[in-house]
């Protein structure tokens, strides 16, 4: 079962003055746009066997992990491009990318967050997002992923205390070699998609998470990265394993600077939660999203999954504010029984962003229940869409899905679309689809502003008001984080 | 307090006001009064400021201040309210949260000390006795789920918070049964001060009978066609608007 839901403001002759102002908020500029001096070290343009060498090479990877890029990039070759989404991009030519680039001053390594690169630092300030302040933040340590490779590590001892690995997943490549090929690639298949199977083939670096059985990691884990030099394809690779009956928080986030050029950014994160452990996967994304004309942004073609085994539970917390193209669908295999997925996602486009995010939730085992609730706010002339599948499978016995996809229109040249997909090859499975659509009207922000409150405020208010239930499943770290990333991106989209 | 001369206003390019005269001194009450159509409303969103109501010719000015020049918000910082006739909601946004953001900004921009989350709440709780809304309605969305009543009595407490210098009546009464009616006057009574004036617009002489009106004015074509003390409304009530048809032409 398939249907589409599209609505689309209508195009209102002259913008009223109300609209003027709500364009007038949303034209502010990319505040996180800027560009950081730092060297880099940075591959020339092009894909071929020789730059995955290249690549491997740099990190020393053993012979096992080039042999498995290798032949990734040679599927990857025989694979097409999908072009199901509702999105619209100039073709990529992904021989105009370059594969690699790191930060020039990391090739010695900082022992401690005062052997980095200042002014990477001060990259990190100018976000309001400085590495000591976070340090000091209850519990939260921070892996800081600049381009492809990781520049500060904290609290490592903390955990390694608990048993907990997190570590980038370049340094795991050697020091966890049985433990990477037994679980990389086996959540998402080196096949699985066109970008994943890139991803597999040049990724860079990222996060690998190991948290052992029975064990509550102590803190909330915590990335923030960025993409920094221009036309770098950025290709994240994060692995998290929760070993039985453990837990843990993985905590996301990350702006980049202004670029004219488009960035391709194709990253895969896969979750292995298995019997009675609990993930939680949260996170606030900020890229660079274009101009005003639609002129630059990211590309951000992600695969996110999780499998969860008997009794277990993986839930996926999304803010999504930039990018130039979103192609984005967290999903959750639910294939013990009595597993929970869980996806709370909140996506905000302006201008000429495009969105098409969602969720899959796979319901194989008995009794297996699923939760998602979609909030897409579209502004300026951009499109958002939700496209999200539920699928039983004919074991499923007892399962059930609830979905609410609810969509804010702001001004009158942008769309929302919501494509629900359903497959059902159990009879007994519930599930329950709600979906609506509303529009910030010229009335409310009336009211709002003969109360005192500026539109750009008002609009902000609103926009927060509609997101509350996705927000509240934000942890505590977080949510002031995505306030302030909210913010900021209300600011530049609208107030 | 407020002085308006010779307002002439056009909504979608339509002439409503058509040169109206008002003087309004601190502690007065006014209230307007004219059959459908005359402008009444619209006087309140020209004041106030509203997108779309465009002002064609005359001058208001609050204690000397060009009033027209300020786009609404500064309006109602400056201490401008209007009450809704219909008020809108804002699903998603509690009450409380929309009240601090309005107080917080009136407050500010008069150079006012800011409240604490401690003396707002205290300040929001009262509010709601004195309009009889149980105190649940500060954690609800503004407006979302109100019942007709309910949503003027938010009104008259949202204005008792921000203790405007100049609040607009529009037709609070509409659509209140005689004890909401009651609940609502007796609200704004309580907020009438020497230093507070009020325009009051309404259809029906049964509001002033709580809310006792200093002047009553007839509205009728985008004028002010007769003014005259309380008497005046309840001639009106009596002999209705058509005796008055000659004076506007």
């Amino acid at each position: 079962m398939s249907q589409e839901n599209a609505q689309s403001a209508p195009n209102a002759e002259p913008l009223s003055d109300a609209d003027q102002q709500i364009d007038d908020a949303i034209n502010k500029e990319y505040s996180a746009g800027f560009v950081s001096n730092i060297e880099s070290d940075t591959l020339e343009a092009g894909l071929s066997e020789d730059v995955i060498r290249f690549i491997s090479g740099k990190k020393n990877e053993p012979e096992w992990m080039l042999e498995w890029r290798l032949k990734a990039y040679h599927q990857w070759l025989e694979m097409e491009e999908p072009e199901w989404a509702h999105v619209n991009y100039p073709k990529i030519d992904f021989n105009e990318i370059s594969y690699y680039s790191a930060p020039k001053s990391m090739a010695d390594g900082p022992k401690s967050l005062d052997e980095v690169d200042p002014d990477l630092i001060a990259t990190y300030n100018k976000l309001g997002i400085p590495l000591h302040e976070q340090q000091m933040l209850a519990g939260v340590a921070v892996d800081a992923v600049f381009d492809s490779v990781s520049v500060a590590t904290t609290f490592r001892e903390n955990l390694k205390e608990a048993g907990v690995i997190f570590c980038p997943i370049s340094e795991a490549v050697h020091e966890y070699p049985e433990l990477i090929k037994k679980y990389l690639a086996s959540v998402v298949p080196v096949k699985d998609n066109y970008y994943a199977a890139l991803n597999c083939a040049v990724f860079s670096d990222g996060s690998f998470v190991y948290i052992p059985k029975g064990v509550k990691c102590p803190m909330e884990l915590s990335t923030y990265f960025r993409i920094n030099e221009a036309k770098t394809g950025q290709f994240e690779r994060t692995l998290i394993i929760a070993e039985e009956g453990s837990e843990v928080s993985y905590l996301e986030g990350c702006t980049a600077p202004m670029r004219d050029e488009n960035q391709l950014h194709a990253a895969v994160v896969e979750l292995v939660c298995l019997d009675g452990a609990k993930i939680k996967y949260s996170t606030v994304q900020n890229w660079y999203p274009g101009d005003e004309q639609g002129k630059g942004g990211i590309y951000n073609f992600v695969t996110k999954r999780g499998i969860a085994h008997t009794n277990s539970r993986i839930s996926w917390t999304q803010v999504e504010t930039g990018s130039a193209v979103t192609w984005k669908y967290p999903s959750c295999v639910l294939k013990g029984d009595n597993s929970v997925g869980e996806f709370y996602s909140v996506a905000l486009t302006n201008n000429y962003q495009q969105a098409d995010t969602g969720t899959k939730m796979i319901h194989i085992g008995k009794n297996t229940r699923s939760t998602i609730i979609s909030k897409g706010i579209s502004a300026g002339k951009s499109s958002n869409a939700y496209r999200g599948l539920v699928r039983f499978n004919a074991g499923a016995d007892g399962a059930r899905n609830f979905t609410q996809c609810d969509s804010l229109l702001i001004g009158s040249e942008c769309a929302a679309h919501t494509f629900p997909y359903i497959e059902s090859k159990n009879p007994k499975a519930i599930i329950e689809h709600e979906a609506t659509t509303s529009k910030v009207s010229e009335d409310q922000l009336y009211l709002c502003q003969q109360r005192g409150i500026d539109a750009e405020k008002a609009v902000s208010m609103i926009v927060n008001g509609f997101c509350k239930d996705v927000f509240k499943e934000l942890p505590m770290e977080f949510a002031v984080e995505a306030g302030k990333l909210l913010e900021v991106s209300l600011e530049g989209s609208v107030g | 307090m407020l002085t308006i001369e010779n307002l002439q206003a056009n909504v979608s390019d339509k002439n409503i006001l058509k040169g109206l005269n008002l003087e309004i001194k601190p502690g007065e009450v006014h209230a307007i009064m004219g059959p459908n159509g005359a402008g009444k409303s619209t006087l309140g969103h020209v004041l106030a400021g509203r997108d779309g109501y465009e002002v064609t010719g005359g001058s208001v000015t609050l204690e000397g201040k060009d009033l027209l020049a300020l786009a609404c918000e500064e309006r109602a910082r400056e201490g401008v309210f209007l009450a809704f006739q219909y008020p809108v909601e804002i699903p998603g946004v509690s009450n409380m949260e929309f009240l601090k953001a309005s107080v917080d900004a009136v407050r500010t921009h008069r150079e006012l000390p800011a409240w604490d989350a401690v003396s707002f709440m205290k300040k929001a709780r009262e509010a709601c006795k004195a309009v009889n809304l149980d105190q649940q309605f500060l954690k609800r969305g503004v407006n979302e789920g109100f019942s007709g009543g309910e949503k003027k009595r938010n009104e008259i407490m949202q204005m008792m918070l921000l203790e405007p210098k100049i609040a607009i009546l529009d037709e609070t009464d509409s659509g209140l049964d005689i004890d909401a009616l009651q609940v609502v006057a007796n609200g704004v009574n309580a907020l009438r001060s020497p230093e507070r004036s009020f325009i009051v617009v309404t259809h029906y002489q049964r509001l002033l009978d709580y809310i006792v009106p200093d002047y009553v004015h007839v509205l009728a074509d985008g004028k002010i066609v007769k003014s005259g003390d309380k008497n005046l409304a309840l001639e009106l009530e009596e002999k209705g608007y058509g005796w008055l048809e000659g004076e506007s032409a």
